[in-house]
């Protein structure tokens, strides 16, 4: 496995840059993925598609489609991308320490 | 590394779920991945954003031969109900919005939906017709002008 070093963060990547093992990730992962990521920093409403990304990883085994995202209540599709642009489904997941989603939407 | 994409025009032309569908999801999914992406609809296409039939869009059993059934059983009373509905609920299942909420999802994501001057004359319809997603109605050299720079697709 690759590994990375975002920041001051070092750890296993698979070949797209997605956290190999989620149990590495840490909030200061984040931070250094989401600057990676061109997000200078990590604001509650950012926090709050993370956490719900993780819960549902943790239940469903997958991260979450943009649509679910918006019906959960947590971020609206407009918001999603104006939080996480060019890319939310994908950037949310790389900064949530979540393997890249599969789903056409 | 090849040059990656910047920039998709997807026009949509058929009015069956076979023809929406795909632009749709071509659409959204180059948002998706940061591209930016117009749609234009055209001929009966256009049905995926007039307010009044967009909910109500359906799958051809009648000479559509990906349907794997005899044309004449398609002709039967309900079999494109039926077949539409089969349809719709698998989507779901996969997470493919009905295509109100499809044509909302992809506005949202920044996707800009144009409506075809040309068919708008055809059918008499007027801008009030369309859902509010729509920017604008717009003439075919006005679609190459938005286009200019990226690619664009046909379906």
């Amino acid at each position: 496995m690759p590994q990375k070093t975002f920041g001051t963060v070092t750890v296993e990547v698979d070949a797209e840059g997605f956290l190999a093992d989620f149990s590495k990730w840490s909030r200061e992962f984040a931070a250094a993925a989401a600057k990676d990521e061109g997000i200078a920093e990590l604001g509650p409403a950012h926090w709050k598609v993370i956490e719900f990304m993780q819960k549902e990883f943790k239940e469903n085994g997958q991260a979450p489609s943009i649509r679910r995202l918006n019906k959960s209540g947590v971020v609206t599709t407009k918001e999603l991308y104006d939080l996480f642009p060019g890319g939310p489904a994908k950037k949310a997941a790389k900064i949530a320490g979540l393997k890249k989603p599969e789903g056409c939407v | 590394m090849e040059d990656k994409i910047k920039k998709v025009s997807i026009i949509i032309s058929k009015g069956g779920l076979d023809g929406v569908y795909p632009g749709l999801i071509m659409a959204n999914g180059a948002r998706m991945e940061g591209i930016e992406a117009n749609l234009f609809f055209t001929f009966f296409g256009l049905d995926t954003v007039i307010t009044k039939r967009m909910g109500k869009i359906k799958v051809a059993t009648v000479g559509n031969p990906g349907m794997h059934m005899p044309s004449l059983l398609g002709v039967l009373p309900g079999m494109s109900a039926m077949a539409t509905s089969m349809m719709n609920k698998t989507m779901d299942k996969i997470d493919i919005p009905p295509v109100p909420e499809f044509v909302e999802m992809v506005a949202d994501a920044g996707c800009k939906l144009y409506a075809c001057k040309a068919t708008v004359d055809m059918f008499k319809l007027k801008k009030e017709d369309f859902c509010p997603q729509v920017d604008s109605i717009i003439n075919v050299g006005k679609f190459y002008e938005i286009a200019a720079g990226g690619h664009i697709i046909f379906t």
